[in-house]
C-alpha cells in the first residue's frame, strides 16, 4: 500500500490529514488577521495592501488554490471520519454521559459545519462580491484611487459590509464559534500529529487556549468597532457610495464626491 | 489400583533436571508438527505452555472459559515471583530458594520437583524481561528486588503491585505471537466439560461452547490441564468468581489421581466477610505486616468497643507473644491458624466477631503518615473502597481466606498424571508446595511448567506415540463422553426443583469452612463428609436451572461447577480424615505439640504448632475415583523419599 | 436499602433488546454493585425467571472481565475504578439505576450485558508482542531499562483490557486500548527492533474491527479504572506517523536453504 492509500484509508492518517490542514488553515487566519486589523489604519493601508495581492496573481491564486484544498481536505476527512464514527456505534446509550469530555470537542463537527457556511458567507461576501447576500448592494462598484491607479475600496467594502447589524452579529457568533473550535483543535491538532507527553501537554492546552483567544478578540474587534461607528464611518459618510444602483448599468459606477481623489 | 511412579530421576540432586534433558526421547523437526497437543487453560502456565510447544513445532490447540486468555486468575497475584538470581548479593543460590521452598511445604513437596524449580526460577526472569515484562528498576536499570514472606532474602521480582497481571500479558503476548503465526488454535468462551480416555491414553476432549452451548468433540496426542485452584469450593475465597475445578474433576473421574486435595492455603490479611450476600474476599497485600501490628482485646468484653476506647494494656499483640522471632511476619498458615484461635476465644472484632485488628498507629507514629501512605496508599485506599473505613484513623480488621490449593491432579517428575497423555500443570497440580506455599511462589511455578518444565518433558512421552496416528473424534470413546456430557446438561436443565444452584454452593462453602477450615479434627471431618454427601444427593433433586441448553447461559455454567465441587468437597474431607497428621495448611487438632514436648521445651516450637508425623505420612495421598460418587475412592501412596535434606521440624520461632 | 433497576435485557444478538425495570430486595449499602445483581439475579431465579446475564470474574479490578455502563458511565460513577469495586452505598435509597451494556460495533452484544469483546485480541495477534522464543533469552540484568521508561511503560501496561474506552468514547474508538499496548512494548528497549511495524500492524487491525476514530475528547481517560492517560495515543501516532513515512520494508530477493 502506498502512503496516499495508507493515509487516507486509516483513521490515524486522517487524524493527520485533519490536523496538518488544521494547521494550516491556523496560519491563514494569523496572517488574515494581520491583514484585516489593517482596517484600523488609514484606507490606503488596507487598500494598498488588498491591491498590492492583488497584484500577485500567481500568488494569490496559489495561496487561493491550497487554502481551498486544506478546506477540502479538512472537510471530507471530517465527514468520512464522522461516517466512521456513527458507524462505530450503531445502537445509542440510553443514558447520556460523555465523562471528561469538554463541550468543546463534543461538538467539534457542528461548530465546524457553522464555520464552513460562515466560509462559504464570507467569500460570497467579501471576496465573490455577491450583491445579494450583503444587505446593501454592489461593493463592485467600490473603487478608490491609490499613487493614480484606481483600486477596489476595500477599507469602505469592510466597513459598509459589517455596518449591517445582522452581518455584524452572524460575524461574531462564526468566531465564537471558531474561538470553541480552535480551543479544542489547536491541542488536538498537536495530539494528533504525536507531540504531546506529560510535560508538553499542559504547555499545549495553554497555547492552544491563548491562541484562540487572541484570534477571538483579533478577529471580533472589527466587526464590532465598525458596527458602533468607531471606524471607518466618517470615511464612507464622506464618500458617500451609491450601490443601489442596477448591476446592469455600465461604468462607472463609481461616484467619486471629493475631487481630491478624483482623478 | 493406580500405580504412581513418581519417575525421578537418578543421580545428585542437582544434576537430576540436566540428565534427565539428555536422556529424555526427542522428536524430528518433521515429526513435531505431526503432533496436535490439547491445552486447556491460559493462565501463566498454560499460556506459557501453548506459545512455548507451538514454537517447538507441535500444532497447539488452546481452550479457554473466558472471552479472552488474558482474564485467567494469574493475572491477580499482586506480591511478585521469586527467583534465585541473587542480584542483591545477599547470599541467595538455587539450593537456598530450593531448601527455604520445601521447608516452606512443610517438608511434603517431591525434592526433586522443587530443586528444579529452584534451577529454572532464573530462566523465568530473563524470559519475561526479554518478553518485555516492566518489572520494578533501579535508577541504574537493573531490576529490582524486594524480600518478600518472611524470606531472609531479596529475590522476588515485581512489577509494583501486578505482578500477576505483567507475567500474564507476558505470557498471553506469546501466546498471540503464536496464535498469529498459526501454532496456537485459540479457542474462547469453551469450556472442557470431559476427558476422553482412549485406550488409557488421554487423547482428547469434550468442548461446550458458551455462547451457542454448542458441544464439541477434540482429539489430540496428548491433553493439557492448567485449569488453576479449587478454593472456590469454599465459595467465599480470593479466587475469580469463575474459578473452579470442572476440568481437573472430569479427569478424575476418568481415571487420574487427585493428589493432596486437603492442601489448602488460608492466607491471613483478607478483609472480613460483611454479609451473606458475600460473593468474594479481598486480599490485601501480605507487606502490610511489615509495618502493620496485629491485635485483638485481651478480655471478650472489649470486643464491642471501639479501638481506640481499649487501652493499650487491655490489647493482645498475640503474634508477638506467640512467635517473637518472626512477631507479625510469621508464615501465612501460622498467622491464619493464629487468628482463627484468637476468634475462637470469642475475642474477634467487628460485627460477624470473625476478625483482627492491623493496626497502623506505631507505624504512623514512628513514620508519619506521609511515609506510610507512600508504602501502601493504594491497600489504604482499597481498604476504604469496600468497608467505608479510614484505615489511618482506625485500625484495619483483617481476617484469613482461602488463597490457594496446594493439592491437585498428581502428577509424575515429567508432570504427566497417571493417565498416560494426561499432563496437569501450575496450581491444578499438587506438585511443588507441598502442603503450604510460600508467598511469591505460585508465580514462579505456573511459568516454570509452562516455559521449560513440559516443553522438555512431553517428548518423552510423545515419542511413544505414532506421528499422525491419533484416534479420530469418531472413536467410540468421544461419543460416548459426549453423550456422558448431553446427559449432565439434559439432567441439570430437566431438574425441576426449588433451589438454585448459588444457594448449593453457599452451602457447601459453609459446610466446608467448618468442617474443612483452618482447623480440622476427627469428628467435625466425619460429620462434614455426612453432610456434604446429604448436600450432593439433595442437590440433584432440588436443584433448578434455568435456560436453555443452546445458549449463553450463566446458570448452566454454574450448575455444572458446583455440583463437581460438591463432589470434590467431600474428597477434600476424607483426604483432610486420612492424614492424622498436621502438616502446613493442613491442622488436625488431634496434631499439634503440647508444653510437654520435647521440641516445646527445647523452644524450637510453641505449644499448638502443627506436628508432622513423618514415620507414617511422608507420602502424597493419591485419590483414585471408584466410579461412583457415593462411592469410598482408593487411596494410593506416592512415598516421598528426600535424598538430600533431612525432614526437619519447622521451626519459626 | 431498595433500589429500583432498568436494565437492558436482549435474548441474544439477533433478537431484539429492551429495558425491563426490577425492583431490587432489600440491599445492604456495603455490597458492591455485581452482589447487589447477584442478590436481584437469585430473586429473579426463585420467581422462575431467566437471570440477567452479566460478565464479572475476579472482582478486585484487575481481570477486566466486569463492564456495565451504569446511569450513562461506564463503570459507574468513580474514578479509577471498575464495576466490580464499585459499592451500593454510592447510591441513595430509592434511586433508579439504569443499566445498560457497552455498546459498540465491534462488541457485538452476546446477551443482556454481556459484550464480546475479542476484537481486542485480534488486536493483540496483529503485534502485541515481543518477538522472543522460550529459552533465547539473554539474563534479564544485560538489558537496561532507564526507570523512568520502565515506570512509564508499567503506566501503560496496567491496561486491563475491559474495554470502558471503547464504551465511553462518543465514537467507540479503541485507540486508548491499543495506544496503551503499543506504549507499553514501544517504550522498553526489548521492543525497539519491532516498535514501528507493531504500531502499524496494531492500528490497521483497529480499524479492520470497525472502531471509530479519535477526537480527543478525554472521555476514556475519564473512565479508564487504570486511569490510562491520553499522552499514549499520542505516542501511538507518532509511532504510526514514522511507521507510514518508513514505509513497508525491502522484500528479501531469492533466498532458500545455501
Amino acid at each position: 500500500m502506498n502512503i496516499v492509500d495508507r493515509i487516507w484509508n486509516s483513521s490515524l492518517g486522517k487524524k493527520y490529514l485533519m490536523a496538518l490542514t488544521g494547521g494550516a488553515l491556523f496560519v491563514f487566519l494569523i496572517g488574515h488577521l494581520v491583514g484585516n486589523l489593517q482596517v484600523f489604519g488609514p484606507p490606503d493601508l488596507i487598500n494598498g495592501y488588498a491591491h498590492f495581492l492583488k497584484s500577485k496573481p500567481g500568488l494569490l491564486w496559489g495561496a487561493r488554490l491550497g487554502l481551498l484544498a486544506c478546506v477540502a481536505l479538512h472537510i471530507a476527512s471530517a465527514v468520512t471520519l464522522a461516517q466512521l464514527n456513527a458507524a462505530a456505534r450503531p445502537q445509542p446509550y440510553a443514558t447520556k454521559g460523555a465523562y471528561g469530555a469538554s463541550k468543546a470537542s463534543q461538538y467539534m463537527l457542528p461548530t465546524g459545519v457553522v464555520i464552513a457556511a460562515f466560509v462559504v458567507y464570507h467569500l460570497a461576501h467579501f471576496t465573490v462580491l455577491l450583491p445579494g447576500v450583503n444587505g446593501v448592494g454592489d461593493f463592485t462598484k467600490l473603487k478608490t484611487v491609490l499613487h493614480g491607479e484606481e483600486i477596489p475600496d476595500v477599507y469602505a467594502m469592510m466597513v459598509l459590509g459589517l455596518q449591517v447589524p445582522w452581518v455584524c452579529v452572524f460575524y461574531l457568533i462564526a468566531q465564537a464559534l471558531l474561538f470553541t473550535h480552535l480551543g479544542h483543535g489547536l491541542a488536538a491538532m498537536f495530539q494528533s500529529l504525536g507531540f504531546r507527553d506529560h510535560v508538553w501537554w499542559p504547555r499545549i492546552q495553554c497555547f492552544a487556549k491563548a491562541a484562540s483567544i487572541a484570534l477571538l478578540i483579533g478577529y471580533s474587534i472589527i466587526p464590532v468597532a465598525i458596527c458602533l461607528r468607531v471606524v471607518g464611518s466618517d470615511y464612507v459618510e464622506r464618500k458617500k457610495y451609491d450601490l443601489k444602483a442596477a448591476n446592469s448599468q455600465p461604468a462607472p459606477a463609481l461616484v467619486a464626491v471629493q475631487g481630491k481623489e478624483a482623478k | 489400583m493406580a500405580t504412581l511412579n513418581s519417575n525421578i530421576p537418578s543421580g545428585p540432586l542437582a544434576e537430576k533436571w540436566e540428565h534427565h534433558k539428555f536422556y529424555t526421547k526427542l522428536i524430528n523437526p518433521a515429526n513435531k508438527r505431526k503432533y496436535k497437543i490439547i491445552v486447556v487453560g491460559a493462565g501463566l502456565a498454560g499460556a506459557s505452555a501453548s506459545a512455548t510447544l507451538a514454537e517447538l513445532g507441535y500444532e497447539v490447540h488452546n481452550f479457554v472459559f473466558h472471552d479472552s486468555p488474558r482474564r485467567a486468575h494469574s493475572v491477580a497475584a499482586q506480591g511478585g515471583i521469586n527467583a534465585a538470581k541473587n542480584y542483591q548479593n545477599d547470599g541467595d543460590s538455587v539450593h537456598r530458594l530450593f531448601y527455604d521452598t520445601i521447608k516452606g511445604g512443610d517438608f511434603r513437596a517431591r525434592e526433586a520437583n522443587v530443586h528444579r524449580l529452584a534451577e529454572v526460577s532464573v530462566n523465568i526472569i530473563d524470559q519475561c524481561a526479554a518478553q518485555g515484562v516492566p518489572f520494578a528498576r533501579e535508577y541504574g536499570g537493573l531490576l529490582d528486588n524486594r524480600s518478600f514472606g518472611g524470606a531472609q532474602v531479596s529475590r522476588t521480582f515485581y512489577a509494583r503491585g501486578q505482578t500477576g497481571q505483567q507475567l500474564l500479558l507476558g505470557a498471553y503476548s506469546a501466546l498471540n505471537r503464536n496464535i498469529a503465526n498459526g501454532g496456537v488454535k485459540s479457542y474462547t468462551h469453551a469450556e472442557m466439560l470431559d476427558l476422553v480416555v482412549v485406550d488409557g491414553h488421554a487423547k482428547g476432549i469434550i468442548v461446550r461452547n458458551l455462547q451457542t452451548g454448542e458441544i464439541t468433540r477434540h482429539n489430540g496426542d496428548a491433553v493439557v490441564l492448567a485449569t488453576g485452584g479449587y478454593g472456590n469450593v469454599y465459595n467465599l475465597s480470593t479466587y475469580a468468581r469463575g474459578a473452579n475445578v470442572t476440568a481437573s474433576w472430569r479427569a478424575y473421574k476418568r481415571g487420574a489421581c487427585f493428589g493432596n486435595p486437603c492442601y489448602t492455603q488460608i492466607h491471613p490479611t483478607c478483609i472480613p466477610v460483611s454479609g451473606d450476600y458475600q460473593s468474594k474476599l479481598t486480599l490485601m497485600s501480605e507487606s502490610l505486616r511489615n509495618d502493620g501490628r496485629v491485635w485483638v482485646p485481651k478480655r471478650k468484653e472489649d470486643c464491642k468497643k471501639a479501638p481506640q476506647d481499649i487501652a493499650e494494656g487491655d490489647r493482645d499483640y498475640y503474634l508477638e507473644r506467640m512467635y517473637s522471632a518472626f512477631g507479625n511476619l510469621a508464615p501465612r498458615d501460622i498467622a491464619s491458624r493464629a487468628a482463627k484461635t484468637v476468634c475462637d476465644e470469642g475475642r474477634g472484632v467487628g460485627e460477624t466477631g470473625l476478625g483482627v485488628y492491623l493496626d497502623f498507629s506505631a507505624a504512623i507514629q514512628r513514620l508519619g503518615e506521609g511515609k506510610v501512605r507512600e508504602r501502601y496508599g493504594n491497600l489504604f485506599a482499597m481498604y476504604q473502597e469496600i468497608t467505608n473505613e479510614n484505615a489511618y484513623q482506625t485500625p484495619m480488621r483483617i481476617y484469613p481466606a482461602v488463597h490457594y490449593t496446594m493439592g491437585g491432579l498428581w502428577v509424575d517428575y515429567n508432570l504427566m498424571s497417571n493417565v498416560p497423555g494426561l499432563f496437569v500443570l501450575g496450581e491444578a497440580n499438587f506438585s511443588d508446595h507441598g502442603a503450604n506455599r510460600l508467598g511469591a511462589s505460585a508465580l514462579m511455578q505456573g511459568l516454570s511448567d509452562g516455559y521449560f518444565v513440559l516443553p522438555a518433558t512431553i517428548s518423552g512421552y510423545l515419542a511413544g506415540q505414532n506421528p499422525g496416528k491419533r484416534p479420530t473424534t469418531d472413536n467410540g470413546s468421544f461419543k460416548e463422553a459426549e453423550e456422558n456430557v448431553q446427559t449432565m446438561t439434559k439432567r441439570l436443565l430437566g431438574n425441576k426443583g426449588k433451589r438454585t444452584p448459588d444457594s448449593f454452593h453457599k452451602e457447601l462453602g459453609k459446610l466446608m469452612w467448618e468442617h474443612c477450615g483452618m482447623a480440622r479434627n476427627e469428628a467435625s471431618l466425619q460429620k462434614g463428609i455426612k453432610a456434604i454427601g446429604a448436600l450432593r444427593e439433595a442437590y440433584w433433586k432440588e436443584v433448578n436451572v434455568l435456560g436453555e441448553s443452546n445458549d449463553w447461559n450463566q446458570s448452566l455454567e454454574r450448575a455444572g461447577r458446583i455440583a463437581d465441587f460438591i463432589e470434590l468437597g467431600e474428597l477434600m474431607c476424607r483426604d483432610a480424615l486420612m492424614r492424622e497428621e498436621s502438616c502446613g495448611g493442613h491442622f488436625r487438632e488431634e496434631y499439634q505439640y503440647t508444653p510437654d514436648d520435647p521440641e516445646t521445651k527445647q523452644g524450637l516450637v510453641n505449644p499448638g504448632d502443627v506436628k508432622r508425623r513423618d514415620d507414617q505420612f511422608a507420602f502424597v495421598a493419591g485419590w483414585e475415583y471408584a466410579g461412583a460418587p457415593d462411592k469410598a475412592p482408593i487411596l494410593n501412596k506416592e512415598p516421598l523419599v528426600y535424598e538430600e535434606v533431612k525432614m526437619s521440624t519447622r521451626s519459626y520461632k | 436499602m431498595k433500589v429500583t433497576l432498568k436494565v437492558w435485557r436482549q435474548k441474544n444478538r439477533n433478537t431484539p433488546g429492551s429495558f425491563k425495570t426490577y425492583e431490587s430486595p432489600e440491599l445492604n449499602e456495603n455490597m458492591s454493585f455485581l452482589e447487589m445483581l447477584d442478590v436481584v439475579n437469585e430473586a429473579l431465579a426463585n420467581r422462575g425467571e431467566e437471570p440477567i446475564a452479566f460478565d464479572h470474574d475476579c472482582r478486585e479490578g484487575i481481570c477486566g472481565t466486569c463492564s456495565l455502563v451504569i446511569d450513562g458511565k461506564p463503570h459507574g460513577p468513580h474514578k479509577g475504578i471498575a464495576t466490580c469495586q464499585t459499592y451500593m452505598r454510592s447510591f441513595k435509597d430509592g434511586d433508579e439505576i439504569v443499566v445498560e451494556p457497552f455498546r459498540a460495533k465491534a462488541f457485538p452484544l452476546i446477551k443482556d450485558l454481556v459484550c464480546d469483546r475479542k476484537a481486542f485480541d485480534r488486536i493483540q495477534h496483529a503485534g502485541g508482542f515481543i518477538t522472543v522464543r522460550t529459552g533465547a533469552a539473554p539474563d534479564a540484568n544485560s538489558i537496561p531499562v532507564p526507570k523512568e521508561n520502565a515506570d512509564l511503560a508499567m503506566d501503560a501496561a496496567q491496561c486491563i483490557g475491559c474495554g470502558a474506552c471503547v464504551a465511553a468514547c462518543k465514537n467507540a474508538s479503541a485507540m486508548l486500548f491499543v495506544s496503551a499496548k503499543i506504549s507499553h512494548l514501544g517504550l522498553m528497549p526489548q521492543g525497539q527492533p519491532e516498535r514501528y511495524k507493531r504500531a502499524k500492524a496494531m492500528v490497521d487491525q483497529m480499524d479492520a474491527e470497525g472502531f471509530g476514530a479519535c477526537t480527543v475528547t478525554g472521555s476514556c481517560e475519564a473512565v479508564c479504572p487504570k486511569e490510562i492517560s491520553l499522552d499514549f495515543i499520542a505516542r501511538m501516532n507518532r509511532d504510526y506517523g514514522v511507521a507510514l513515512l518508513k514505509g513497508d520494508p525491502k522484500a528479501i530477493k531469492g533466498g532458500g536453504a545455501g
